[in-house]
């Protein structure tokens, strides 16, 4: 024989992984040592006993709430009726979690996150009409602004760039939360339609969750948790698909990979 | 065909995944649903051309590193615990169940390589860039899940030390 067999071999081995030749080396030397062809033979085994096992899962047919999971699985006309369901099911698993996270960190989850959207599509329904006093601090003083409420709200505050999806900064204000302060930072796009993005940092965990999108009367939004931080981008006028398009760009500064 | 309707083809898999790294019906559904979401925000990071099951797989894994760190953040350390084999009959109406048994019991970071490496498939390189380690770190996860599962369903603790090959 070439080289020595390895345990590397019979790992590869049992996982008819190897190429043929280092095969037929390796079975030679298995039949000259029935301990290890045992044991490699109980690996093959085991392996074909844990696909046979869960092979059932592969052919259930896929619960709704999963192929709902995406935006794009669902259908534009259906879309409403979709996004209660979406929405439900997310608390669903919102829910789930709480339960999960019980013994480690007692608050959290089904109340904080849909609070958190549901606190930012009022501020939205609030201050986006505003033609007169959208703001208390306009992106003039951008500087000032960003620092100002990082200030209150005790951590470093970003006022992500969205003018590469069309929106520029309007400016931004403090808000009473449900704990404490929180920043709100409003958005134009040249056509005069705003979004605003309502950022918490109080969550009181150190979770993070996916993207969830809420649908709160006439305003959608898209929030996210990310440790403290509670991130919410609203907007009445702007249809899910481009608000998704700019929560997007805004997550990605936010929450760099 | 585009990326979405890919991820949606690969549903079934990621919840035969889960289900096999989690257990329960319901939990490993939720696994899954947080995985979609994740992946389609994400899915801008996802670069065309490249493995998208490995990618959606390196996703499904952080979501549940994640979901597991928050849920019981004491428990660590799981590759120094002693194991205490049961099994209370013997008998194959009980073989399903128990390897179902058997694979809960196994440490969380050898029990993804040996799923990845069984149910899933995949070339062991792959392993190592789903989850995000070297390729010597899945072989020897591999090697010492297996000995161990091995070793629970025969209904005896594993040996301490990997047999060494002549």
């Amino acid at each position: 024989m070439s080289e020595a067999v390895t345990e590397l071999d019979l790992q590869a081995y049992a996982d008819g992984k190897l190429p043929e030749e280092r095969r037929a080396a390796v079975a030679a030397w298995l039949t000259a040592h029935p301990e290890d062809a045992e044991r490699i033979e109980s690996y093959r085994r085991l392996a074909e006993e844990l696909r046979s096992t869960y092979q059932d899962v592969l052919e259930e047919p896929v619960p709704e709430r999963l192929r709902r999971a995406m935006p794009p699985a669902r259908a534009r006309r259906t879309a409403w009726v979709a996004m209660g369901v979406a929405l439900g099911a997310a608390l669903g698993v919102i829910a789930g979690w709480q339960l999960h996270s019980m013994q480690a960190s007692p608050v959290v989850a089904a109340d904080a996150a849909a609070a958190l959207a549901q606190r930012a599509a009022i501020a939205h329904a609030t201050y986006s009409p505003e033609v007169r006093h959208p703001v208390e601090v306009g992106a003039d003083q951008e500087a000032h602004l960003v620092a100002w409420l990082s200030k209150r709200l005790g951590t470093q505050l970003r006022a992500p760039k969205l003018e590469a999806v069309g929106y520029s900064l309007v400016g931004g204000r403090l808000l009473p939360g449900e704990r404490g302060p929180v920043a709100h930072f409003m958005y134009q796009c040249n056509r005069g339609t705003r979004v605003t993005l309502y950022v918490r940092s109080d969550m009181g965990s150190n979770r993070s969750t996916a993207f969830r999108y809420a649908r709160e009367g006439s305003v959608g939004v898209f929030y996210w948790v990310d440790g403290k931080s509670g991130y919410a981008l609203s907007s009445g006028d702007i249809s899910k698909e481009d608000l998704l398009n700019v929560a997007n760009a805004a997550y990605q500064q936010l929450n760099p990979p | 065909m585009s990326e979405a309707q890919r991820l949606v083809d690969l549903i079934p898999r990621l919840r035969r995944y889960a289900r096999a790294l989690v257990g329960d019906r319901a939990t490993a559904d939720d696994l899954v649903q947080d995985t979609l979401e994740r992946a389609w925000a994400k899915l801008h990071l996802y670069r065309r051309g490249t493995d998208l099951r490995a990618w959606l797989f390196t996703v499904m894994h952080n979501v549940h590193v994640n979901r597991v760190r928050a849920s019981r953040p004491t428990d660590t350390l799981e590759d120094e615990m002693p194991e205490l084999a049961q099994r209370a009959s013997q008998g194959d109406a009980l073989l399903v169940r128990d390897l179902d048994r058997g694979i809960a019991r196994l440490p969380a970071e050898q029990r993804a390589v040996l799923l990845l490496v069984t149910l899933e498939e995949m070339s062991y390189e792959q392993v190592a860039r789903t989850l995000g380690i070297p390729i010597g770190t899945v072989m020897s996860r591999l090697s010492r899940a297996r000995e161990k599962l091995r070793a629970l369903m025969l209904g005896q603790p594993a040996p301490a030390k990997l047999k060494v090959v002549k």
